[in-house]
């Protein structure tokens, strides 16, 4: 064994030892917490129900029954002769077959108001890689790019960890739903001015994680008027815009595009995924889709880092392709979403709780700011952590997100059965009629 | 849909060409695919010989994956796990897929170590795994040294994003291209006087372009080298199951384990599935790390470039049959052995040497010196086109791996069927025969402006870089197109 000898150790990069990596945040302590006691129907019913986590489990059966009678899909099993040809692609093009079933599917969930060309799909190791990846493509370290609060946290790390690139939030609030406004974007934008910060873009998440809400067309064209004048990229992160509950509530920057007849649009980039609309997160599908020849070209070769792996690539092209089976399948999904989304309402609105209006996404934005003890990001805290321990369910506090406005919780509802729904729903139910009877045994103190 | 360019100002790093495919050497990527060889469609076209690409073994391959439909979440019978495996995305990876590879990566070091699943950390293939790597241990503006010849893809990963340099640590052909202390040394004290910080080193063993391995002495003088100087050691470790004769390979996960002075948290390995197995379409790379905070950080890292569960899955699957992996690894073997053997035998007809201590990778390391018309690198550019446009090989030149004697070629022989490897062969004996020598100028001027002093390594920053081809696509998926 080698003699291990006591060095000063050799330091790693800044970026290693950075915090970046967002990790010590409170979205990622309840996961800590799930982990350590989840819940399960049969062998531990009091454990903790993980709603934090934004995946679609509610139409697996539908890629089940595709792949039970499409075996050719992976054509391995019998004989395997694509196998090799397969094994050994690793052209950063990625497979013909496959960015043409993307860019079908794209415009199928758009309803046919925008068209994809394939070669415009770069293909990334998820939405993690693609969104990273525009991000050293589209600023330099030092650099800033606004985003709407509240946002998915993730985009810490994903825009700024290894980029140096940073982020200035786009203030917005419950006044207005939260929608994205002129006077915040020129707010936000002004800030970094005065911090002496070039702002080389804008990202927008459409449908909204985690409002779970689309934007509005004329916010559409707002923000992409407000780029055209500051001269910064757009760049719209649609990997919710297949879980809409109807189809013709979601309009993509692509249509507002396509409507302006593709002026001024090689600012414009989109990030799509199927890891929450196909429910396939552990696949690592992401795509670019870029109306920059430049950015569509680097955008390949920095691919490399984080090709998909063309085995998943080959099942997914059958899969996509397959038209009937496409339609079916966003059809269905999105009511049973709706059918969710309904549930988780209604059983919120008889325990007293009022949520945005939403009609997207894996998740509801829940407003407790009525049950906080202050109105301010300890509060807010203090209720999630005993939303965690004694309701036992692990939901995603606003702070996280980077709401402005304390008391919001991010709920999700599709990662689960209808039963844990149900289950969770009581939870909730019992732990505000505690909180009556509380209030009432010892009103506030006037 | 064409859209203007208009000019919207992209990063430093988009508009730079750190990516690596701006140099002239695409001239020989270029003329494949505008006229890739087909032993049906297509007899007369240039022979893709410049993709390091194991092609021997599919069929091994192919009948366990007949015999083990279970092992794809995707069939009816696999299809169980589907739900499951799909959802999962957790960095750590998925256990038995950690597990397996731990295995795996034993078995090919003959058993003489062992390593501890819950430090295999997954990346985007070695690709990834390299850039991944170097982000975690070393900042924009530190370096690397790296022994040359290597690998061309090594500028743009190491590079491009992390803004880390590359300090070339040069070796000559008198020794075999060995890496010798003195050169070490040497390349260390010149980024001193440059006042560039050293993080690292960075060795591929076995060698690419070399086909050698590195000995136990060397390997030793290198541990004590990084340890001395306190910075890290990357072993590239990609080709370890491409070692068909003896010596067998030495890993330096052999070497920590004997009695030597060492900082693990020095010693990193990157592996990948892409030449042991022969599966680059799958991106499956690897970091090992001794170094617990650079496991910790290359797992968080990996988010941005994790393997899809699906594939983790059949390769868990795959690799944990004891049985097959054995027979996988020497039937590999005794294949490379003997497609080397005829290789430099045919070779060896026409007058060809190759270096001679390689017996290793899925390449040979010609000598051509003897068929330029001089000794520089812009006669050795010649020599390269000429044996792309008149003997329709493409073959890569030294220069694009920083070799710093011109006149030496790597030619790949593990990517085609033995019906092609001889059509190559007799192209080569032709040509040679007909003792011809290209005249003509080179079309573009060369940007290199290196001296040729082998005992003073520059810092390439602005160089040629490979035909490191954007389009890397075996000629069997090429043909189908």
């Amino acid at each position: 064994m080698a003699i291990e000898i006591e060095q000063p150790t050799v330091e790693l990069s800044k970026v290693a030892v950075s915090e970046t990596h967002g990790e010590d945040s409170p979205y990622f302590a309840g996961w800590k917490a799930h982990d350590e006691d989840p819940y399960d129907e049969s062998s531990n019913s009091s454990g903790v129900i993980q709603m934090g986590l934004a995946e679609n489990q509610v139409s697996f059966d539908m890629l089940e029954e595709y792949l039970e009678q499409n075996s050719e899909a992976s054509s391995w099993a019998e004989g395997a002769p694509g196998f090799r040809e397969n094994a050994l692609f690793q052209d950063y093009h990625g497979l013909k077959s496959f960015r043409q079933a993307m860019a079908s599917f794209m415009e199928k969930i758009r309803g046919g108001r925008a068209k994809f060309d394939p070669d415009r799909i770069v293909l990334t190791a998820g939405a993690t890689a693609a969104n990273e990846l525009l991000t050293f493509i589209l600023a330099d370290p030092g650099d800033a790019l606004l985003v709407p609060t509240p946002y998915y946290p993730g985009f810490d790390r994903d825009l700024r960890w290894r980029t140096g690139v940073k982020i200035v939030p786009i203030h917005c609030d419950s006044s207005n739903n939260f929608q994205v406004t002129l006077e915040a974007m020129e707010a936000a934008y002004m800030h970094a001015v005065a911090m002496n910060i070039k702002v080389r873009g804008v990202l927008i998440t459409n449908p909204s994680n985690p409002l779970g809400a689309t934007i509005q067309r004329s916010v559409l064209e707002e923000i992409l008027d407000f780029a055209k004048r500051k001269n910064i990229h757009v760049v719209s992160d649609e990997i919710y815009s297949g879980s809409t509950f109807s189809s013709s509530e979601f309009v993509s920057i692509a249509e507002i595009l396509e409507a302006r007849g593709y002026k001024d649009s090689e600012r414009v980039h989109i990030v799509y995924s199927l890891s929450k609309d196909l429910g396939l997160p552990g696949f690592r599908v992401g795509t670019i889709y870029s109306y920059n020849d430049k950015v569509v070209t680097t955008a390949r070769r920095m691919s490399s880092f984080s090709l998909i792996s063309s085995q998943t690539q080959h099942v997914l092209a059958s899969m996509l392709s397959d038209k009937k089976f496409t339609e079916k399948y966003i059809k269905t999904n999105r009511e049973r979403l709706r059918k969710r989304y309904e549930m988780i309402i209604q059983g919120l609105k008889t325990a007293g709780i009022e949520c945005l209006k939403g009609n997207a996404g894996l998740f509801c934005w829940m407003n407790l700011s009525p049950l906080l003890e202050t109105p301010t990001r300890e509060g807010e805290l203090a209720l999630w952590n005993s939303i965690l321990h004694e309701v036992k369910i692990n939901i995603s506090p606003g702070s996280s997100c980077h709401c402005s406005e304390p008391g919001w919780f991010r709920v999700c509802f599709a990662n689960m059965s209808e039963t844990t729904l149900d289950v969770a729903l009581k939870r909730i139910h019992s732990f505000m009629d505690q909180r009556k009877t509380d209030a009432i045994q010892s009103p506030p103190q006037q | 849909m064409v859209f203007k360019l208009n000019n919207h100002l992209l990063s430093r790093i988009a508009s730079s060409n750190g990516h690596g495919e701006d140099s002239p050497y695409f001239e020989g990527w270029k003329a494949y695919d505008s006229n890739p060889h087909h032993p049906m469609e297509n007899p007369n076209g240039i022979i893709q010989m410049g993709l390091a690409e194991n092609q021997l073994s599919f069929d091994l391959i192919q009948d366990w994956l007949k015999n083990n439909p279970k092992a794809s979440i995707c069939t009816p019978e696999g299809v169980n796990e589907f739900r499951e495996i799909a959802i999962f995305q957790d960095y750590h990876g998925l256990p038995e897929f950690r597990n397996a590879v731990a295995k795996f990566m034993a078995k090919v070091r003959g058993n003489k170590v062992t390593f501890d699943p819950d430090r295999v950390v997954m990346n985007g293939g070695a690709t990834g795994a390299h850039e991944t790597i170097a982000f975690c241990l070393a900042d924009p503006g530190e370096a690397f040294l790296v022994p040359t010849p290597y690998y061309p893809g090594f500028d743009r990963d190491l590079r491009w994003r992390t803004g880390v340099k590359l300090i070339p640590v040069d070796s000559e052909s008198s020794n075999n291209f060995k890496v010798t202390r003195e050169a070490l040394e040497n390349a260390y004290e010149m980024a001193k006087l440059d006042n560039i910080k050293v993080k690292g080193l960075l060795i591929t063993n076995p060698s690419n372009p070399l086909g050698t391995m590195l000995d136990r002495e060397t390997l030793r003088s290198i541990v004590r080298f990084i340890n001395e100087k306190n910075i890290h050691l990357v072993c590239d470790e990609i080709y370890a199951a491409t070692v068909f004769r003896q010596p067998e390979f030495i890993s330096i996960a052999e070497i920590v384990q004997e009695d030597i002075e060492c900082n693990l948290n020095l010693v990193h390995i990157v592996y990948s599935l892409s030449k042991d197995m022969g599966f680059p379409g799958l991106r499956v790379g690897i970091i090992y790390s001794y170094n617990d905070a650079v496991v910790s950080c290359a797992r968080k890292m990996s988010s941005f470039g994790l393997v899809s569960s699906q594939t983790q899955y059949m390769i868990a699957s795959m690799l944990s049959d004891d049985e097959f992996v054995g027979k996988f690894i020497r039937e590999s073997k005794t294949r490379m052995a003997a497609r080397h053997r005829v290789f430099t035998d045919g070779l060896a007809q026409a007058s060809i040497k190759c270096l001679e201590t390689s017996n290793a990778g899925l390449f040979l390391w010609m000598d051509l010196r003897g068929l330029l018309k001089e000794n520089t690198f812009e006669a050795e550019m010649a020599l390269w086109r000429v044996i792309i446009h008149e003997v329709k090989l493409n073959v890569s030149p030294g220069c694009s791996f920083h070799c710093t004697e011109p006149g030496w070629f790597r030619v790949c022989i593990a990517n085609m069927d033995d019906q092609t490897m001889e059509v190559a062969l007799s192209r080569i004996r032709t040509f040679v025969n007909k003792d011809h020598v290209d005249t003509k100028k080179p079309k573009r001027t060369l940007r290199w402006q290196g001296s040729l002093k082998l005992s003073s390594p520059r810092i390439y920053d602005d160089f040629i870089n490979s035909p490191h081809s954007p389009l890397p696509q075996s000629p069997l998926v090429l043909a189908r197109n």
